[in-house]
């Protein structure tokens, strides 16, 4: 008796919170009907028609257009004159102020920083021997081209670190006055040299593109990176892996800056104000990038190599040199058969013999 | 202080080009260069609209942010103005402004643009307030003078507002409540006895 009324009780308790459960399903689940009628398609109401053909109100529509940039009548002749509104200054503002200035300084920092520790470190890459022999290495042109873009370069990212970093580096320093006085020099100087430089880089570009092809050798210099890693050099044709690696950074980011370069320097052509946004962007990364390449370069082409920078210098390298840093060109050379073919040099003999 | 500010209003303004005129000859700008221009939306279409814009004189100024000398000042009143000896014409204001206000002389090849000039709200620039070298170089100074920029005083439909920017709201809401020919504010004639 006793259990069957707890069992009712039960029975009663149970039916009560079913109850209650699926009332409160479904109070939550109707309202959603509609929405889910409307969205399967079922049923078209009156307020979904209404929003499809009167959207937005065609007033906010209007001044919408304007804010995106949409172009008007202005009796004032010139270009652009009809947009009252464009955009792409503020976020050209933002990338060049932000991210172009800040990631663009801190990579020239940091390859500083990494050059300074490897210098401090390591020290110089020796020369192994020196044989007081040498071979000719560049051509009279080739070294006065070199020198040619290498100075006009160093010129124009003296001129270009001025305008972008100038206002926060020099003008504490300076002072308003005499930072506006160097800028108002270093703007023409930038544009003027802009061109002679680009035909430079652009000659020297095509004359050195045919040895710096990339070979299967490369890659074991890269993998021990030039001889720093294991022991003895990797082999290297006339231009080693990391030479090859400086001249395609340099070839792809040269491309980036000269085009850039050129849209922004006539802006007599009607060019846009977009268009110089992108292109100045394309042109400050592109040119922080190369100075930060240039750098290293710099580094690795005068005190970080013993014997490399004579080279450029007077035409002539030691075979030392070229042997410890280009042993199948100095193979080449010499005609398989060097001089100095005793133990030192066998590294270069074996290597020669893998490719 | 009071906070200077532009407001042109689109539904009187009837593209007149006055405030353009006004300015040209206040400022003796030189050919080419136009500190204030009138855009027409939709022009000859029912509903086309007309706004006369130059240099709103913004509070973060993108032309001051980007400028690679730093020329650029704004004074006690709000009005950005800049420093025509630190220029080097590099173009960056013009990159950056969204009203398309820095003008510059010359546009020429390599770059060549001349000393950027842009509306000053008729407060001339660093140099003594109405000298001769202040005329030279940004224009006259009426706000020295106690005067408000030309353009908006010669506006023939009071269009364009200028001066302090709660005075200038003051005035565009109380022409938004009677709009249209009588009182849009319901109930206010007989609630608030025209104290509104």
């Amino acid at each position: 008796m006793r259990e069957q009324k707890t069992s009712k009780q039960r029975g009663r308790r149970k039916a009560i919170l079913v109850t209650v459960a699926v009332s409160l399903m479904v109070s939550m689940a109707l309202p959603l009907t509609g929405y889910i009628a409307h969205e399967t398609g079922l049923i078209h109401t009156a307020q979904a028609q209404e929003s499809d053909e009167e959207a937005v109100n065609p007033r906010a529509e209007y001044w919408r257009a304007v804010r995106g940039g949409t172009e008007g009548y202005s009796a004032v002749s010139g270009q652009e004159t009809g947009v009252l509104i464009q955009n792409g200054g503020q976020n050209w503002r933002a990338v060049r102020n932000g991210p172009v200035s800040f990631y663009g300084g801190s990579l020239i920092i940091a390859v500083l920083l990494v050059l300074a520790a490897k210098h401090i470190v390591r020290g110089r890459d020796k020369l192994e021997s020196r044989t007081g022999r040498t071979i000719t290495r560049w051509s009279a042109f080739e070294r006065v081209m070199h020198w040619y873009v290498a100075i006009s370069f160093i010129i124009l990212a003296i001129t270009g670190l001025s305008l972008i970093f100038g206002r926060a580096v020099l003008i504490p320093i300076m002072g308003k006055e005499g930072f506006a006085a160097w800028a108002a020099l270093a703007k023409p100087v930038h544009d003027y040299l802009a061109l002679p430089f680009a035909a430079g880089l652009t000659l020297l570009m095509l004359m050195w593109i045919g040895k710096n092809v990339p070979k299967s050798y490369d890659f074991q210099w890269l993998k021990s990176l030039g001889g720093a890693i294991g022991e003895g050099h990797p082999p290297a044709g006339f231009f080693n892996a990391g030479e090859k690696v400086f001249y395609w950074l340099i070839f792809v980011g040269g491309v980036a800056m000269t085009l850039s370069g050129v849209y922004l320097l006539f802006p007599n052509l009607e060019t846009v104000r977009e268009s110089m946004q992108f292109w100045h962007i394309v042109h400050s990364s592109s040119g922080l990038f190369l100075i930060a390449v240039a750098l290293g370069h710099i580094y690795l082409g005068s005190i970080g190599t013993e014997g490399v920078l004579e080279g450029m210098v007077s035409g002539e390298i030691d075979e030392g040199f070229a042997r410890q840093h280009h042993s199948l060109w100095y193979e080449e050379v010499k005609g398989g058969a060097a001089p100095a073919a005793e133990g030192e040099a066998a590294q270069g003999t074996s290597s020669a013999a893998t490719t | 202080m009071a906070r200077m500010k532009f407001l042109c209003d689109a539904e009187r303004c009837i593209e007149c080009n006055g405030c353009v005129t006004a300015c040209k000859n206040e400022h003796e700008v030189p050919w080419g260069v136009n500190r204030r221009r009138v855009v027409t939306l939709d022009d000859g279409v029912p509903g086309e609209k007309s706004v006369s814009v130059a240099c709103m004189h913004c509070t973060d100024a993108p032309c001051a942010a980007v400028c690679p000398v730093d020329c650029f000042y704004t004074t006690d009143d709000g009005i950005v103005l800049h420093d025509k000896d630190l220029c080097i014409g590099c173009g960056y204001c013009f990159y950056a402004c969204p009203f398309g206000a820095p003008q510059f002389p010359q546009q020429e090849a390599f770059g060549v643009r001349g000393k950027m000039d842009k509306c000053t709200f008729c407060a001339g620039g660093p140099e003594d307030n109405s000298s001769a070298a202040e005329l030279e170089k940004y224009g006259r100074n009426r706000v020295a003078e106690g005067k408000l920029p030309l353009c908006a005083e010669m506006c023939s439909t009071k269009a364009l507002l200028a001066g302090d920017g709660d005075m200038v709201a003051d005035i565009y809401r109380e022409r938004i409540t009677k709009r249209g020919g009588r009182p849009e504010t319901w109930g206010w004639e007989t609630a608030y006895k025209g104290d509104a």
